[in-house]
């Protein structure tokens, strides 16, 4: 008779399939699709977010251009490179926005970088990142 | 679905108007897998649009990685009295609009 003691056992010895990571040309694809082929600075836009995080289900991160010239900000956009996925969301920002800036809640599979890049009116791209170390991953619910 | 949502109710010209909405969804990132071992199927709301008198606030593209009920957070400039205009379409084809007044001194 397979006791329950066994059968938990086996089912732990069963490996997870997990999801596979997106590989660092997916990452530039996702980003190069923002940037047109424009080059890539550093600065401009901040992206706020815990550097070390407890459960990844839910990350909370603020991301917000910051022109110093008063340049209009086109969009935003934030990237996980570690997530099967690399886009998290793309951002607009209409005439009736106060700043271009924006909090929310994201899932991060496992520790990583999240980047953020900020595409100007003139067609410039900024991006900031920070690298986050995520004790329970999101996708092994 | 349901949502919360914050905005104020009165805000004075030019101010900041802080808004934050809390949608519930369960934002199916695609990624999970049932007991049987299937595949989960992706189902996450992937647009939401703010409009303040017809004035575009923000539009968002949402991808996977945004986090079950989906809060979101921004702001408006205080312009006129008037409504703003919520709306969100997931991918199973479901939309939602919701609309808070708010008068302008």
């Amino acid at each position: 008779m397979i006791g329950r003691r066994q059968v938990l056992v086996a089912a732990g010895a069963v490996v997870v399939a997990g999801p596979a990571w997106a590989t660092p040309g997916e990452v530039a694809a996702a980003v190069s699709l923002v940037t047109q082929g424009a080059a890539l600075q550093q600065g401009q836009v901040t992206l706020e977010l815990a550097q070390m995080v407890e459960n990844g289900n839910a990350v909370g991160v603020v991301v917000s251009a910051v022109p110093p010239d008063g340049t209009r900000v086109a969009s935003l956009h934030v990237f996980a490179e570690g997530n099967p996925l690399p886009n998290v969301l793309h951002a607009v920002f209409g005439p009736a926005a106060f700043a271009p800036k924006l909090a929310t809640r994201i899932r991060l599979a496992t520790s990583q970088t999240v980047v953020a890049v900020a595409v100007m009116a003139d067609g410039s791209c900024w991006t900031n990142s920070v690298t986050v170390m995520v004790t329970l991953a999101a996708c092994l619910e | 679905m349901r949502v919360l949502l914050n905005v104020p109710k009165t805000a004075r010209r030019g101010e900041a108007v802080e808004i934050k909405i809390l949608i519930s969804h369960p934002m199916e990132s695609g990624q999970r897998r049932d007991e049987m071992g299937k595949v989960v199927p992706r189902l996450i709301i992937h647009d939401f649009r703010c409009e303040y008198n017809g004035a575009e606030v923000v539009r968002l593209e949402l991808f996977p990685a945004v986090a079950a009920n989906p809060f979101l957070s921004f702001a408006a400039r205080a312009e006129a009295s008037g409504r703003f205009v919520f709306s969100w379409a997931d991918d199973a084809g479901v939309t939602q609009t919701e609309i808070a007044e708010i008068e302008v001194v």
